[in-house]
């Protein structure tokens, strides 16, 4: 047996899941694609004593845009929302950067919800919820929430997600129209995760950049946003000078750490890279 | 430990048994219904030689839970085709020399037929991206990718 022993429980509704949630706290995990957790459980690197499998529950499926956003069910998987028309259509950086999302079986069974949960340094999905301002609807026994991107990722496989919150849908703002995004990533093979990965979205007015968005993943602790290098870009005239510029601007805003596969030093250079890259990518997306 | 029970289908054939929680599909499959065609060659979920089909679609049954799967449909490389009647998709595999040593050669089928289920006439490129997460160490893939596009050819025909 690779995982370390644990009670089971398949609820088959929310409230069941809430109120097993709200008993269990610390010493349960929710159990959504299974494609980190088990693998984790696998290497025993989590020793959850309850294991609460959310994949019976009805009406979490869901990719659909609603109220101008799009809203994504904790229970769609990654290839549900890979292909579909409304992430296409809401979210261009949310379908730039899918693809580099793991491979065809994992894509089966994870899910994008699951997939914000672990919120894996290297992942791509936290970047893009930062960059496009999503909102995670969390849900417990006692009430619901709604939690801001910028305040969910709190750091290398953590979020701000109690113990006995459910995350019941990611909600992403539907891009505003004429913008332009790309994602870009340097991975050891395709479909693993990334060494660096690079987000940009970029809209034009009057012929000058505005409001861009850059972020990056594989870099820290968790999805890094490069507000130095976005503001770099605030009213320069779109072009390799002004992309050059914001990239060695999102460079230096990074204090990555080294591993095996990557030092600082490279890492650093991929974003230089890679940022340039997106940016003259998205800009020639804009419309 | 409470033990659970689960009913699923496998090759067709409806089996129920008495599970540890914790027991994975491969090692149900391998250790519980003696299928020991499918294989675990990693530790990580990375390598795919584990893959079987749950419900149509290719997953990796070393991150699956067995008791998860009450209701499903399983199909392993043993459901698909054996040495008296094998599956277009593993005769291909013959044919081409799409296998050395063998070791990755039953989740590269059950992938492949996954591949041509969704794709009539994939081309090498389509071939190489879907086969993202199925390792060789033997073959350098060239000849499963010829195998993969002459098996599905054989299957669409
Ligand atoms: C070989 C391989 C390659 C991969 N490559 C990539 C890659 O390139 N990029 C990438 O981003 N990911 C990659 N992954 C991870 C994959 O995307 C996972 O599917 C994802 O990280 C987790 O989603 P899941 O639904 O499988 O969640 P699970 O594994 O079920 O859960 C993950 C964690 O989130 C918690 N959780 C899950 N759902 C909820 C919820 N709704 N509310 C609260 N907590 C919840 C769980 O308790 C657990 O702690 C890869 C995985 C493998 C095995
Ligand atoms: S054993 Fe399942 S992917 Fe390697
Ligand atoms: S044939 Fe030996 S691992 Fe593929």
């Amino acid at each position: 047996m690779k995982p370390p022993p644990f009670d089971y429980h398949c609820p088959e509704t929310l409230d069941e899941a809430l109120a097993l949630l709200a008993e269990h706290g610390e010493a349960a995990k929710v159990l959504a694609g299974g494609q980190s957790l088990v693998p984790m459980l696998n290497l025993r690197a989590v020793h959850p004593e309850v294991l609460i499998d959310i994949n019976r529950l009805p009406g979490l499926d869901h990719v659909r845009i609603e109220d101008g956003e799009l809203r994504i069910g904790a229970l769609a998987r990654h290839r549900a929302v890979l292909e579909s028309p409304a992430v296409r259509e809401a979210s261009p950086l949310m379908a730039a950067a899918y693809p580099y999302v793991s491979h065809g079986p994992i894509r089966n069974r994870g899910t994008l919800c699951g997939n914000l949960c672990h919120n894996d340094p290297a992942s791509e999905m936290p970047a893009v919820a930062l960059a496009s301002d999503a909102e995670m609807m969390l849900q417990s026994a006692s009430g619901a929430r709604t939690v801001g991107a910028e305040e969910f990722f709190t750091g290398t496989l953590s979020t701000a997600a109690g113990a006995d919150e459910l995350l019941v849908e990611v909600r992403v703002p539907q891009a505003p129209a004429g913008q332009g995004a790309a994602f870009h990533e340097v991975s050891p093979r395709k479909g693993d995760f990334a060494y660096v990965a690079v987000g940009a979205v970029v809209s034009l007015s009057g012929g000058a950049c505005s409001g861009a968005r850059i972020v990056c993943a594989g870099v820290g602790d968790g999805p890094h946003r490069a507000r130095a290098a976005e503001d770099a870009l605030e009213g320069a005239a779109p072009g390799e000078g002004a992309f050059r510029q914001a990239a060695a601007a999102a460079a230096d805003s990074i204090d990555p750490g080294e591993d095996f596969h990557a030092d600082a030093d490279y890492r650093r250079d991929l974003v230089r890279s890679l940022t340039r890259r997106a940016l003259a990518d998205a800009a020639s997306r804009c419309h | 430990m409470a033990e659970a029970s689960v009913t699923l289908t496998v090759n067709g054939r409806e089996v129920s048994a008495t599970v540890d929680p914790r027991t994975l599909l491969v090692h149900f499959l391998r250790e519980q219904l003696q299928l020991t065609g499918t294989h675990v060659g990693c530790d990580t979920s990375q390598c795919g030689a584990c893959t079987v089909h749950l419900d149509g679609r290719a997953v990796k049954s070393c991150a699956l839970l067995a008791v998860q799967l009450e209701g499903a449909d399983v199909t392993t490389i043993e459901g698909v085709g054996g040495p008296d009647e094998m599956h277009p998709m593993q005769t291909a595999f013959k044919e081409n020399h799409g296998l050395q040593c063998g070791f990755c050669t039953p989740g590269m089928v059950m992938k492949g037929i996954d591949i041509a289920n969704r794709h009539a006439a994939p081309d090498e490129a389509t071939i190489r991206r879907e086969l993202e997460g199925n390792l060789c160490r033997c073959t350098g893939y060239h000849n499963i990718v010829e195998s993969i596009a002459a098996g599905a050819r054989e299957m669409s025909g």
